[in-house]
């Protein structure tokens, strides 16, 4: 296997937990970490940066490989200038570079989809909203979203479903536009970006010690894993050294978050193939649950918890044990709970070769994160890449292969164990010592990225410091970038009526997409 | 179906009592589920939108249905149209992109209606503010009878936010409402 060294790259690593090289390349050497990536790695985010107002802009590419993250930047001479398209090498970068160009107005030199796509049109006519110094929007009011021209299905008995983006449920907006014969599904077609808040360009409008905020704001779900990665990107920039008790308080605030979002998930599920009971009990254990993380960390989902330099407080026995024990009382219901899922013929009927994603298709469209190890895809950063305390704790991947919601409800299960073994593991070894350290503000401008195993996947926080002590350009990634597009893969052949198990199976952002 | 049985009956029943409603709202009021009952004649309906939260209001809304706080067994039911609703409940700061379908919504909403706007965000914009992608607080974008902060604010903060525009639903059927 070709190693990243042999690459004509020039990369320097970044002081960070995990290994992550970042370097200036030209198109050459895009193009050639592309390949690479294609080969033996995967993409995972794309963004564009402008430094100043003045100085050109740059488009980035991040991917990951076996020896870590590479992050490329590549400088353009001019917004003009193109970037080398990467959709030939990475289904998922289609979107990504529609966004890059809605956002930062950076194009690559071939787009096989030339539609905006988190633009509506009601941001006004000035420059992308990401351009340093961009005018205020100047649509007058009651100007309405500009029509999206959504792909159309022809042909006999075909007809279209829209839905959204105000949905039924207690759902985040978004719009699904199905063709469909009867009840069968020809094709979903996804059009995103109601919830765009303009979260990146506010992040240049907040101090760098209090930005952290806004990123456990990104996605509320994830809280954990937006302002862990934003920290650990604010001290890789910074130099700063995390006390070892910090790194272990943010890993089980992160195991519990993932415990959290699973019992959710396990219990909606039930509850979409009418198995109500399924929602009774697990919405109970998530209580419980939220209940002690609001009595120990002080929030219901723990936001804010995380902060720069380390945790906002600190643990004590009595609280440990609490937590130990409840990670007993969850078990056992849960495998009470399995044992009654996987015994249930009308429930695993639902379940069982419903919204299929297999081995082979979730490689070639880039499945990743929970989604993607129900599907083969056996990347977890905690494994790949065990930074500690997860190197210590020799963490267990969960991988299924048959791709199916059975797979995305086995996956979830497996990995619940595994936290609440990790959760025990953490409290009983936690090393003693402060659970912060200052942070000094480096005197010019500095980078640095923070790379997170939230619950739903990797999570991605790229930050640039300018000279001035601000934040120049913050770029959040959730996994939800790579797995939305294969969502609708995943639905094709089965009937509409499957859609919102599908759709729970796989439970992705749009808050955290949108941004 | 047996270890459902015996899950069900190991668990028991896990319902709390409601809150109680802030005294200076519901000073006279005794039982909240007859009162609702009075008031409504019926029960009442939400129709819940999320206008551009980041998702955290919306997992404490879905917490109201969990077996602690049971918001169905008090009359309380979240359905799937507007046009079955008598109130609104809106998260998020409202970003641009969901303005029009907020109003939308609003609009097919049958008076009387209430809205409550939940979280931080909704009540005044919270972090995100005001900018070229954000309308900001939720009343910049439809009338707004009841806010209730917090980031994310607890399930209970949220019920006792229903309960108090609810109390403000005899005016309304009057036509004192502004």
């Amino acid at each position: 296997m070709k190693r990243l060294a042999d690459l004509p790259l020039d990369l320097q690593r970044l002081s960070a937990p995990l290994p992550v090289w970042h370097g200036v390349v030209d198109r050459g050497g895009w193009n050639a970490l592309a390949h690479h990536a294609h080969t033996h790695g995967r993409l995972v985010a794309l963004w564009g940066k402008h430094r100043s107002v003045a100085g050109a802009p740059s488009a980035c590419l991040a991917v990951g490989t076996p020896q870590g993250l590479v992050w490329a930047e590549l400088p353009l001479e001019d917004p003009q200038v193109t970037y080398p398209d990467l959709t030939s090498h990475f289904a998922s970068a289609a979107r990504m570079q529609r966004a890059m160009a809605d956002l930062s107005g950076l194009h690559a030199d071939t787009a096989p989809d030339p539609r905006p796509w988190l633009d509506h049109g009601l941001w006004g006519d000035g420059a992308p909203p990401l351009v340093p110094g961009a005018a205020a929007p100047a649509v007058p009011p009651g100007t309405l979203p500009a029509d999206y021209p959504f792909v159309r299905v022809e042909g006999d008995g075909v007809h279209e479903i829209a839905v959204g983006p105000v949905h039924a449920g207690i759902i985040e907006p978004g719009h699904f536009r199905f063709s469909v014969v009867g009840e069968k599904v020809l094709r979903l077609e996804q059009h995103l970006g109601y919830k765009h808040k303009g979260i990146e360009r506010r992040f240049t409008e907040l101090p760098p010690l209090q930005a952290h905020r806004l990123a456990g704001r990104v996605s509320g779900d994830s809280t954990v894993a937006y302002a862990w990665a934003y920290c650990m990107a604010l001290e890789s920039a910074c130099d700063a050294q995390v006390p070892d008790r910090a790194e272990w308080l943010r890993a089980l605030m992160l195991e519990r978050e993932r415990v959290a979002n699973h019992l959710g998930d396990l219990g909606a599920l039930g509850n979409d193939a009418a198995l109500t009971f399924g929602l009774a009990q697990f919405s109970r254990l998530r209580e419980d649950w939220q209940r002690l993380s609001g009595e120990v960390f002080g929030h219901r989902f723990m936001m804010d918890a995380v902060v720069p330099g380390g945790v906002a407080g600190d643990l004590s026995m009595p609280e440990r044990d609490a937590l130990r024990h409840q990670c007993d009382a969850v078990e056992r219901d849960v495998m009470r709970l399995r044992q009654i899922f996987d015994e249930h013929a009308g429930l695993q009927d639902r379940f069982m070769t419903t919204g299929r994603v297999t081995p082979e298709l979730a490689a070639q469209l880039g499945l990743t994160g929970m989604a993607g190890r129900a599907s083969g895809q056996a990347h977890d950063l905690r494994c790949d890449h065990g930074w500690q305390p997860y190197r210590r704790l020799r963490t267990t991947i969960a991988t299924q292969t048959a791709g199916d919601v059975a797979a995305r409800v086995a996956v979830r299960f497996d990995e619940m164990f595994e936290s609440l073994r990790l959760i025990r593991e953490l409290c009983s070894g936690m090393p003693a010592g402060a659970v912060a350290c200052p942070i000094a503000m480096p005197a010019g401008e500095a980078s640095g990225i923070g790379w997170v195993e939230g619950w739903r996947g990797e999570v991605l926080v790229a930050l640039h410091l300018g000279d001035n002590g601000r934040v120049a350009r913050c770029h959040c990634h959730d996994p939800s970038w790579q797995n939305w597009p294969v969502l609708e893969h995943a639905v094709i052949g089965n009937i509409v009526p499957d859609f919102p198990l599908i759709n729970k199976s796989f439970n992705l952002s749009y808050a955290g997409h949108d941004l | 179906m047996w270890q459902i049985l015996r899950q069900i009956t190991r668990t028991g029943i896990a319902t709390e009592a409601p809150p109680r409603p802030d005294d200076a709202v519901l000073a006279e009021a005794r039982n909240i589920q007859d009162e609702l009952l009075a008031i409504l004649g019926q029960a009442l309906t939400i129709r819940e939108v999320d206008a551009g939260s980041c998702n955290g209001c919306e997992l404490e809304i879905h917490a109201l249905n969990n077996p602690y706080y049971n918001i169905e067994g008090l009359g309380i039911k979240f359905v799937a149209s507007p046009r079955h609703a008598d109130m609104l409940l809106v998260t998020g700061p409202v970003s641009r992109h969901m303005a029009e379908a907020l109003r939308r919504t609003y609009e097919a909403t049958p008076e009387p209606r209430l809205v409550v706007a939940v979280g931080d965000c909704g009540c005044d914009g919270g972090i995100f503010g005001e900018s070229y992608a954000s309308c900001g607080r939720v009343a910049n974008v439809i009338p707004v009878d009841v806010t209730v902060p917090g980031c994310p604010p607890p399930p209970i903060a949220i019920l006792r936010g229903i309960l108090q525009a609810v109390k403000r639903q005899p005016a309304v059927a009057r036509g004192q409402r502004r």
